[in-house]
């Protein structure tokens, strides 16, 4: 049992470090469309551990992602084309911004019922999107526009491959965090609170703040992710954070594997990637998402590379202080 | 004065739609404890659907309007409501123990309706003939169409025979003890999945009556007017009280007043907002909503 444990590990972090090196080398022998499209995949690989800290953590189905996304977006926006500010000074604020707008939205309905939490979530990431929409301040239905590139003293990160290694760069960092905060106490009592409610706020898991502090975490995140979208794309406008564009980080998240790290990588490069692969059904790419859902949660649930730790909680026998050997199935009905 | 009366009727005939929508999410709602994200989209369905009923009968030899749009209307409300159970029974049944799965399927069948529609019809609005025209009764200033007054009579008189379904009939003694617990209802010999999809059938059918109407009284239609009106039905069941069936018609046509009145006073681009705002407001202040009762998380 150990000696597979430790096996799968080493396996694990044999892909991850592959995984790695093959990312760090591949503008050398990739052209601009493949590092394109992999800046692409590191900007929902950011959105996605956002959103898998809220869904497939904490177990909170979040409809408007696309909102925290948008904040993010928009704050980098406009500080750097109205008030002229480098990119750098924008992310904390992206970030502070989100996590303060989880808070407000978070604070009154976190206490409900989980598919109430996903309409609320629903109708506050429309909320956004129209007002952003229907504001002088954010550029009205034609956004804003003229973003300048990242610069590092006099060095502009204008080529796509220095943008690619900033993604890179930002991805990798979200990684660690979303990683150091799934291992630590924060993360077990998500777990729990996913797995059983009830079970949790018995043990002592204050239930609402720990919901809260995940739904600000992954705010954060995505204002994180939104920030480096401002400046990849030098435009933002509404029509970039629709409903549907919170969908498709959902499904990044639930094709992965929810509460998977790994599986959100994959996640987003199968959800960037395979829409440019298939060009010619660009038309039909949102009715494949939908049939998509439905056949993932009717065939595979779980996602492509599910979470190890709820598995390994539940086949982890209990063994008594003192006892060494694993309860069998013989020993079942034994008080 | 006169615009808040006109936007009160504009809003009632709003509020109708809403009404019809609500009804099918809060009866699902009552009996599986699901969102039905495609009952907005199944609202849009019945008015495409009605739509090629109509270009059919074109072809046949009906040359009465009326006539036509009648069979088109309840054509299109008897194969809405059986896509309706087979969107049941394909996508949510062998979901029904996993609350998030069966959710999240919901929402990949209401995008599969959206862009399904999509690619059959058009991209974007399509006309929706009318026989009513835009005229109305004299009253003095205030303009009432006779489709209005249409719409709103027949939809009161369908949400009295879903009432009298439900409380005098055995199908709807059924689906009231599937709502309060479904072991128990099966104990008692009631046949749990076929009234479930008979709940999912009616809850497709009214939305497809309000979809109809909708073409008839905005005179066009698109794939993804579905979207926001299930969201704003879905606020207005929540308004009336989850489950409960005259709170979702009570919900509806508040929805429908709220809505219009911002329209009149602020603007029509902050309705939504406005409509939204009200959503999250009585889910913070009154979840149970207006006419519901206390729901437990955990039965």
């Amino acid at each position: 049992m150990t000696n597979a444990l430790h096996h799968a590990a080493r396996l694990r972090l044999g892909a991850a470090v592959a995984v790695g090196i093959a990312a760090l080398a591949l503008p050398l022998v990739a052209n601009a469309y493949v590092v394109d499209v992999a800046t692409l995949i590191c900007l929902y690989v950011m959105l996605g551990l956002g959103l898998n800290i809220v869904v497939g953590y904490a177990g909170l189905l979040d409809l408007g992602y696309a909102a925290f996304f948008a904040i993010g977006a928009y704050t980098t926006a406009i500080m750097m084309v109205r008030y002229h500010q480098p990119y750098w000074a924008t992310i904390p604020v992206a970030a502070l911004l989100t996590t303060a707008s989880g808070v407000v939205i978070g604070t009154p309905t976190l206490r409900l019922r989980s598919d109430y939490l996903a309409i609320v979530t629903l109708g506050f990431g429309e909320i956004v999107r129209i007002t952003a929409t229907n504001l002088d301040y954010t550029g009205g239905p034609d956004g804003v526009w003229g973003i300048p590139r990242p610069a590092i003293g006099t060095w502009v990160l204008s080529s796509g491959t220095s943008l690619y290694y900033l993604g890179l760069a930002m991805a990798a960092g979200v990684l660690v965090i979303a990683y150091n905060v799934a291992h630590s106490r924060l993360g077990r009592a998500w777990l729990a609170i996913r797995e059983d409610e009830v079970a949790a706020r018995a043990a002592g898991v204050n239930t609402v703040v720990f919901k809260l502090k995940a739904y600000m975490m992954g705010a954060l995140l995505g204002g994180i992710g939104g920030s480096f979208f401002a400046v990849k794309l030098t435009a933002v406008d509404p029509t970039s954070f629709t409903f549907v564009q919170s969908v498709n980080i959902l499904m990044v998240v639930v094709l992965g594997g929810m509460g998977s790290l790994p599986g959100v990588v994959l996640g987003a490069a199968v959800i960037v990637g395979l829409p440019e692969v298939l060009r010619a059904f660009q038309t039909v790419r949102v009715l494949a998402f939908g049939l998509g859902l439905i056949i993932m949660m009717l065939l595979r649930p779980q996602g492509l590379w599910p979470s190890s730790t709820g598995e390994v909680a539940r086949e982890t026998p209990v063994v008594p202080p003192g006892r060494r050997q694993p309860l069998g199935p013989r020993e079942e009905g034994v008080p | 004065m006169d615009i808040a009366l006109q936007q009160l009727v504009n809003g009632l005939t709003v509020g109708a739609f809403y009404a019809l929508v609500a009804l099918g999410y809060t009866m699902v709602y009552g009996i599986i404890r699901l969102i039905n994200f495609a009952q907005g989209d199944l609202y849009t369905v019945g008015a495409f659907l009605s739509l090629s009923l109509l270009s059919l009968l074109a072809g046949l030899t009906t040359h009465n309007a009326m006539l036509a749009t009648l069979l088109g209307l309840l054509g299109a409300m008897a194969l809405t409501a059986i896509l309706g159970v087979v969107i049941y029974r394909v996508a949510y049944r062998p979901l029904l123990g996993s609350r998030l799965s069966i959710l999240i399927s919901a929402i990949g069948a209401s995008l599969t309706l959206e862009y399904s529609l999509y690619l059959i019809y058009s991209p974007s609005y399509v006309v929706y003939p009318s026989p009513f025209g835009t005229g109305g009764p004299p009253l003095g200033d205030i303009v009432v169409s006779w489709i209005q007054m249409v719409i709103f009579v027949v939809s009161l008189l369908l949400m009295a025979a879903l009432y009298t379904l439900v409380h005098r009939t055995k199908l709807g003694l059924a689906m009231r003890a599937l709502a309060i617990n479904q072991d128990a209802a099966r104990l008692m010999g009631i046949n749990v999945d076929r009234v479930i999809a008979a709940t999912f059938a009616i809850g497709a059918g009214l939305a497809a009556f309000g979809g109809v109407t909708t073409g008839l009284y905005y005179g066009q239609i698109s794939f993804l007017m579905g979207f926001l009106a299930g969201l704003k039905a879905f606020t207005a069941a929540v308004l009336g009280g989850i489950g409960n069936i005259p709170g979702a018609m009570l919900g509806g046509f508040i929805v429908g007043i709220v809505e219009s009145i911002a329209t009149g006073y602020i603007s029509g681009r902050w309705k939504d907002v406005i409509t939204f705002g009200v959503l999250i407001f009585i889910l913070v202040v009154r979840p149970r909503g207006l006419l519901g009762e206390q729901v437990v998380e955990r039965m």
